[in-house]
């Protein structure tokens, strides 16, 4: 059984197209899941569908999302917040901006803690103090006490890891996690989060336009096009033989760093034109099944 | 350290422009044909009696001269005598001053409630039909200066449905125990809640009035502030950790969206109490602007550059502090 | 998406149309007010005084809006006090605007010690309580309407200069104008032929609001009576008036409240709607 499964997922804009075109996946306890795709692919809006913060400006036309056996989408809001406050988290792309500047790092953590779990503030803070050092910080009082500003772009993605997983959540969502950061920075932090999610247990989603990660992290994966599901298989199987044109597209399309006589090879117009083909037919069959 | 550089450096900036505001009004007055010491005799006064009287004012010396007998008197605390009532100018001033400070203050903390409160509403209604008509209101009543506010409140609520009192700042009848012109404080600390009563009645609308267009500006600002928070990462990521709405827009869009606001509203606020001066007149409140028209009528010289020079002192000395809260709480914030 | 955006354009083009309508009602008022008056303006009968409007009991026909303590009739005196304020609008306004225009684009052009002195002078300026400042002028001048329309551009202009110098600053920074200056074209060319026509749309703009702020700085002054020196109507001294018999004849003061309220509403919107006319054009 697995932990999330989302079933048929549609959303599109108010008024406008589609964004995912009846997406399903599963996420089992504990599995890393990675979602990759080009921008626009929709993978983010994956990711914002399960933790309810979708943008304004779209809509959830059909399909469920299923937590732990319950679909989210039937809840109201008040207890589907509540829910999704308690077991899930979400890892933020840009560090520099997923914290609030004018909170002290020590509040941003616990917060949720206090608020929504009903936890005493002290076991809150320990609790936070404990996931600091987890996440390779010294002086984790020090940080508690200090504002964003006054920290490197890299320690506060490390305090988002670990603000993550301070309710100990079933399922995370990292949303592109390391594509803002500075190169030398990324694989610490790539390393971090495979470290913490092993070490809890924890399920992940793991949002990316780069296969290299997907290859170190994840277990499974679902490729997307234009909103529309292509291909969904472990990892092993995706780099050994993948089984969508797409998908084998993509991967020729990473540079090889050990090949310097091979030049870039972008997807080709007749893949493109495939899948996009693909995707018609799935609009079709959508809107006569 | 660099605070303090700033600080003096505006210190010195508006030393400069309180002096052009004296040297400007000093000039201005004096620029009027007739002699105010004129209007003050009885008819059938002798010119000797007339050159008396000016020597005594020292209206017969050069403008420069003048200036300098003023500007050094000032100096060491005395701004000349009243020609109308013959007290000090100082004494007068500072004893009109504190109506005009409550009534402004007063207006402030309203035009706070009421634009916060609308900016907040708004925020959370977003893409509803009571925004629309919140920006609407808003509209209007930043169109439409304090002036008018106050008539219409003054037929509104003074005549049609007589709520509150359209005069004065209290009740003639009563007896006040007061020690200081601090009415509004002074019976609060002394617990005279009865006084309170009826001295908030009496500046109730002309506070309004004031508070009016104020508010409409801080609802603007403050909700176009707020949108552009509400769409920052650390807001979504507050929403995924269970937090509804309104703790949102109150715990974590607030705070940051508040501070751009606040220079103009420091701004807006002289504003504000130049408008003391119409609205007192408006209605009898025995404030500072109302002495001051007339005194301009009667030509006290004297008296109005005491009030103009007090007006200026209060106008430059509020955006210093605003400058300053700015300065302060800034950078914090711009690291963001 | 277009959750808001159609109606605040449905919103802006019904503001436009309405306050022009209004002014436009205004401007036929004042012209034509010798011949739609119903009554002479100063005619006084004290046996006439404080009639109240058509509607009310012991209203007297012809004088729809009633009258004065003086017996005078209200609704003449209102289209008769429309001429001031329109002239008052025009006039000051536009003076207003080319002074504080002129020496705003200057000093956000020129900058250097041009600007350092004029912004100081705005400094200075804006220390002074406008309205107590403008009474103190006409007491000063005395009272005309030449007086009321100079302590307007006197009190006001800053209004202009302090916007029109930072876009105009905005502008010398740009591209156009350093192309301009290698091209060889002298400051004074490049100021009045590259950076103003990009600064006009804001000054029109404040054009219309300093017009309903005119209209008010005359209401005021007249309240105070300060205003013009002859007996001819205007509408703060009408709201002067109504004010001091505010509980026995209230139609004094509501109507030509009312009228000024809109007039001022009016400049206001209609700078509003030109402002939304103009941005999505320029930026």
């Amino acid at each position: 059984m697995s932990y999330l499964e989302i079933d048929r997922l549609s959303v599109r804009l108010k008024g406008g197209g589609p964004l995912l075109r009846r997406v399903s996946l599963q996420v089992a306890a504990g599995e890393v899941r990675g979602l990759v795709g080009e921008s626009g692919a929709g993978k983010s809006m994956i990711g914002k569908a399960v933790l309810g913060i979708l943008p304004r400006s779209t809509e959830i036309t059909a399909g469920r999302i299923v937590l732990d056996g319950v679909d989210l989408l039937t809840l109201p809001p008040a207890e589907r917040r509540r829910r999704i406050g308690a077991s899930c988290a979400l890892i933020p792309q840009d560090p520099l901006t997923a914290l609030n500047p004018s909170r002290r790092i020590g509040p941003q953590i616990t917060d949720r803690l206090v608020d929504i779990l009903g936890w005493p503030r002290a076991k809150a803070e320990a609790r936070a103090q404990e996931l600091l050092a987890e996440v390779h910080i010294p002086d984790p009082e020090r940080v508690m006490r200090s504002y964003p500003h006054e920290l490197s772009g890299g320690m506060r993605q490390r305090i988002l890891i670990a603000s993550a997983f301070a309710a100990e959540p079933k399922l995370i969502v990292a949303d592109e996690p390391t594509t803002a950061l500075d190169v030398t920075v990324q694989k610490q932090i790539l390393k971090l989060i495979k470290e913490m999610q092993e070490r809890h247990g924890t399920a992940l989603l793991f949002v990316t336009h780069d296969l290299g990660v997907v290859s170190k992290v994840c277990q499974s994966l679902s490729v997307l096009y234009a909103g529309l599901v292509v291909e969904d298989c472990a990892v092993r199987d995706f780099f050994r033989a993948p089984g969508h044109a797409y998908s084998a597209a993509l991967l020729a399309a990473t540079p090889k760093y050990t090949d310097a006589e091979a030049s870039l090879t972008p997807v080709p117009e007749a893949v493109i034109a495939a899948v996009r083909a693909e995707v018609a037919d799935a609009d079709r069959r959508a809107q006569h099944g | 350290m660099r605070l303090l550089r700033t600080f003096l450096m505006r210190l010195a900036t508006t030393a400069v422009t309180l002096f052009g505001v004296a040297v400007i009004v000093f000039v201005v007055i004096r620029v009027v044909p007739g002699n105010p010491v004129a209007m003050m005799l009885p008819p059938g006064a002798t010119e000797a009696d007339v050159a008396r009287l000016s020597a005594l004012y020292g209206l017969d010396k050069s403008i420069a001269q003048q200036f300098l007998i003023w500007a050094g008197g000032v100096l060491q605390g005395d701004f000349g005598t009243s020609i109308t009532t013959r007290q000090p100018v100082l004494a007068l001033v500072l004893g009109r001053l504190p109506a005009t400070l409550e009534l402004s203050v007063m207006a402030l903390v309203m035009a706070v409630i009421i634009g916060g409160f609308a900016a907040l509403t708004g925020t959370r209604l977003r893409g509803t039909r009571t925004e629309g008509a919140i920006d609407v209101a808003n509209g209007m009543a930043l169109s439409v200066p304090d002036f008018l506010w106050g008539l219409v409140l003054i037929l509104l609520f003074g005549v049609l449905v007589p709520v509150f009192h359209i005069s004065g700042r209290v009740t003639p009848s009563l007896d006040l125990p007061f020690v200081t012109n601090f009415y509004l404080f002074e019976s609060l600390f002394r617990l005279r809640l009865d006084l309170w009563a009826d001295i908030v009645a009496h500046m109730f609308m002309p506070a309004l009035a004031l508070a009016i267009p104020l508010s409409a500006i801080i609802g603007q600002l403050l909700k176009q502030s707020l949108k552009e928070t509400m769409h920052l990462d650390y807001v979504t990521l507050s929403r995924t950790k269970g937090y509804g709405e309104n703790h949102v827009i109150l715990r974590e869009a607030l705070p940051n969206a508040i501070l751009p606001t606040l220079t103009l509203v420091g701004v807006q606020f002289t504003f504000l109490i130049g408008g003391t001066v119409i609205i007192e007149r408006l209605f009898s409140y025995e404030g500072l602007g109302n002495m001051a028209i007339d005194a301009v009528i009667n030509r006290d010289l004297p008296l109005i550059q005491g009030i103009v020079i007090l007006f200026a002192v209060i106008f430059t000395g509020v955006n210093l502090l605003v400058d300053l809260a700015y300065a302060a709480l800034n950078p914090r914030l711009r690291h963001a | 998406m277009l959750d808001g955006r159609g109606s605040v354009k449905r919103r802006a083009g019904a503001r436009l149309w309405l306050s022009a309508g209004w002014l436009s009602l205004l401007v036929l008022a004042a012209v034509l007010a010798p011949w739609i008056a119903p009554k002479d303006p100063l005619a006084q009968d004290l046996f006439l005084g404080r009639l109240p409007p058509f509607w009310v009991a012991g209203a007297e026909p012809g004088y729809y809006l009633g009258t004065d303590s003086l017996g005078r009739d209200v609704l003449s005196r209102i289209l008769y006090g429309a001429r001031l304020a329109l002239i008052v609008a025009l006039v000051a306004g536009s003076v207003t605007c080319l002074l504080g225009a002129g020496l705003g684009l200057m000093a956000g052009y020129l900058r250097g010690w041009v600007d350092v002195l004029i912004s100081r002078f705005i400094d200075i300026w804006m220390a002074f309580p406008p309205v107590l400042f403008s009474i103190l002028l006409i007491a000063v001048i005395g009272p005309g309407l030449g007086s009321i329309i100079l302590a307007i551009v006197i009190i006001d202009w800053t209004r202009f200069a302090r916007v029109v110098r930072a876009e105009a600053m905005a502008q010398g920074a740009m591209d156009y104008v350093a192309s301009a200056r290698v091209a060889g074209r002298g400051r004074l060319g490049i100021m009045l032929r590259e950076i103003l026509p990009n600064v006009l749309p804001t000054i029109v703009v404040l054009l219309t609001l300093e017009m309903g702020i005119a209209v008010i700085v005359e209401a005021i002054l007249s309240f105070v009576n300060l205003s013009i020196s002859t007996d001819d109507p205007t509408w703060g001294g009408m709201i002067a008036e109504g004010r001091a018999a505010v509980h026995q004849a209230w139609w004094v003061l509501v109507f030509p409240l009312i009228t000024l309220f809109l007039t001022v509403l009016s400049f206001s919107q209609l700078g509003e709607g030109l402002k939304d006319r103009f941005d999505p054009v320029l930026r």
